[in-house]
């Protein structure tokens, strides 16, 4: 079972997410669409994390006195900024869209057309 | 170290929860803090602005951590311009939202507003490629306040479309990152300079990858062909003020290609060779009809001039995308042209808004209707290029760093039909608003405008006017008056921009003074 290693595991997991995310985000109403999103910021994250190579039990810290495997520590302050990031923006946008929806009484992603819309491009 | 560099975005970043947490039930002051440090903001601005006229690129290290460790801020002159840029295009419109009462209608425009300026500053001033993805994050999430500002059923429904959209750039703008990072393991853009050249050309495949999706992420900021779609709905249902500054926010995203596609990926580069002349060059032309005939066909005023914005960018990336400093001199000169303009027509734009609805349709005159009719149609001329303001300088000068490429029928062609398309398209809304009006004298019949009556009494009901009834139209004509000295010192204009282009054409000495060394 070589193949099931911890990048193996990590790339997969990433990729799931991406496309989950990718194929929610298509949908037509917002709960999914945002749950879409949600699900692609993990997976950003996720991959962030990894951009620095992955190490098992080394610390984020340089050893002076001795040749000490270590792991990269920017990974991890880039990507706890793009959590703390995600995750006001996840609540901005579930606000906004309670907003649209209470106003609307519709939660669908596109703009409804008025009557006299007919014929618009966008 | 000069502690002045970090001052513009310090100050919107103090002043604004100063204005939540202390003044926010007093209308007066917050006007007045806020004012205060828009007027603030010009005084820095410009002293930076002369700092940089000089040629000398600095340097500002945060916490005192040297570079490529610690995160820097770097001022060199098409920063310089572009902080100067948004400062006089905020002070106008902060005076224009307090002349027209914008700022009481909802919670919170002034405090919003100052953390906007900050993403916006912050975004032209930083080094550091990470740091340029927060404070996306600062101005966009400031700007989905601004955007729903006041609320409304189709603004609410925008500002989701809007959000989402933003969201998932943001979300490719880490895959970018990540990607570059794991190549190069840096992120400050001096250094990946640097290292992006060091790197064997058959060891690139990620690092290409990373350079397209970047170039994806600016494109979507940029609003360039096929990734515009979010900017018409968003800007036309935003209140009308705040898309006069988010004329600004298109911008930042032709100022981080210009940035990364001179200094990281430089036109010399072997790897990304091809990148910015086989598919910016066509994606660009393709904005600039797209948005043309965006302009002809559109019956609401605020799309009208939101495709006017596009069809700018699509003048400006097509500059952008010569890549030769004779082009990006004039896309530096189109830039300053055309947020003025953009800005410019989104205040008129609201001006009738507020006075007739958002419709572009023969009712009733309206009042003041000469004054607006005049402004409307200098905003016309000077957004379509046409002589005697700078946007034919602008256009000229475009045309005339063109003239070496190799698709120049093309850019000439596309430049002029779109050119004539916008005059075509802004002739026909300005006689339906302001011609055909005289012939109408009886009242709006009552299913044309059923669908606006809700909103329009809101409005109505929140719209207490209690700034001075001109400041509207002092903002419009400060607006004009920039347009004008633009014209005016065309000469001093375009030797700056030459200036900043021939600087960003040797990014060693960008390089040597974030980096303190010389490269080999």
């Amino acid at each position: 079972m070589t193949f099931l290693n911890i990048e193996f595991l990590v790339a997969s997991a990433v990729g799931l997410l991406t496309a989950a995310g990718i194929y929610l985000i298509l949908r037509r109403r917002t709960f999914p669409v945002i749950l879409g999103l949600s699900l692609l910021t993990y997976g950003v994250n996720i991959f962030l994390f990894a951009s620095g190579r992955l190490m098992v039990n080394a610390p984020p810290i340089l050893n002076k006195y001795a040749e000490v495997p270590y792991t990269d520590p920017l990974p991890q302050a880039l990507v706890l900024t793009a959590i703390v990031i995600s995750f006001g923006m996840t609540a901005v946008v579930v606000m906004i869209a309670l907003a649209a929806y209470l106003s609307a009484r519709d939660d669908k992603i596109d703009m409804p057309h008025h009557p006299e819309d007919e014929g618009e491009d966008a | 170290m000069n502690h002045f560099l970090i001052a513009p975005v310090v100050l919107p970043a103090l002043v604004a929860p100063f204005i939540i947490m202390v003044v926010r039930h007093h209308m007066d002051l917050t006007r007045i803090f806020s004012l205060a440090s828009t007027v603030l903001l010009l005084a820095i601005s410009l002293v930076l602005a002369a700092q940089a006229s000089t040629g000398e690129i600095q340097v500002y290290e945060l916490g005192n951590w040297s570079a490529p460790f610690g995160i820097v801020l770097v001022l060199d002159r098409l920063s310089a311009l572009m902080v100067l840029l948004t400062s006089v295009l905020a002070l106008i419109i902060n005076l224009y939202v307090i002349g027209s009462g914008w700022d009481k209608r909802g919670a919170n425009f002034h405090a919003l507003f100052q953390f906007q300026l900050m993403g916006i500053i912050g975004a032209f001033l930083t080094g550091d490629a990470f740091n340029l993805f927060v404070f996306f994050e600062v101005l966009l999430i400031a700007s989905y306040g601004l955007m729903i500002h006041s609320g409304g059923t189709r603004r609410f429904q925008a500002g989701v479309q809007y959000v989402v959209y933003n969201l998932l750039g943001s979300t490719l703008f880490l895959f970018a990152l990540g990607t570059l990072y794991s190549v190069t393991g840096t992120l400050n853009m001096a250094d990946l300079a640097v290292r992006v050249a060091e790197i064997q050309a058959e060891d690139t495949a990620l690092l290409r990858v990373g350079a397209v999706m970047l170039l994806l992420v600016f494109a979507i900021k940029a609003a360039v062909i096929p990734l515009h779609f979010w900017l018409p709905a968003s800007y036309a249902n935003a209140p009308l003020p705040v898309a006069a500054l988010f004329a600004i926010m298109t911008k930042v995203g032709a100022y981080a290609i210009l940035r990364m596609y001179t200094l990281v990926f430089g036109p010399d580069l072997a790897i990304t060779e091809g990148l910015a002349g086989a598919w910016l060059m066509p994606a660009a032309l393709m904005t600039l009809m797209i948005g043309a005939i965006g302009i002809l066909g559109s019956y609401r005023i605020g799309r009208l001039v939101a495709f006017g914005a596009i069809t700018s960018m699509g003048t400006l990336l097509t500059a952008i995308a010569l890549f030769s400093p004779e082009g990006v001199a004039a896309a530096l000169y189109y830039t300053l042209h055309s947020t003025l303009a953009a800005a410019f027509l989104f205040l008129v734009a609201d001006l009738v808004a507020q006075r007739q609805g958002i419709e572009i349709t023969a009712q009733r005159l309206m009042p003041q209707s000469g004054l607006i009719a005049v402004l409307f149609f200098t905003g016309a001329i000077a957004m379509a290029g046409m002589p005697p303001l700078s946007g034919f300088l602008g256009k000229l000068l475009v045309l005339d760093a063109a003239r070496d490429h190799d698709l120049v029928w093309w850019i000439w062609g596309t430049i002029l039909i779109g050119s004539l398309i916008t005059i075509l398209g802004m002739a026909r809304a300005g006689s339906l608003l302001f011609w055909k009006s005289h012939s109408i004298t009886e009242p709006p019949s009552a299913e044309v405008s059923a669908p606006y009556e809700e909103e329009a009494n809101e409005q109505d009901e929140t719209a207490v006017r209690s700034g001075p009834a001109a400041l509207p139209f002092v903002a419009c004509f400060a607006l004009l008056s920039g347009l004008i000295l633009l014209t005016i010192f065309a000469g001093p204009a375009s030797h700056y921009a030459e200036a900043t282009a021939a600087q960003l054409f040797e990014p060693e000495i960008y390089i040597k003074a974030v980096l303190g060394k010389v490269i080999p």
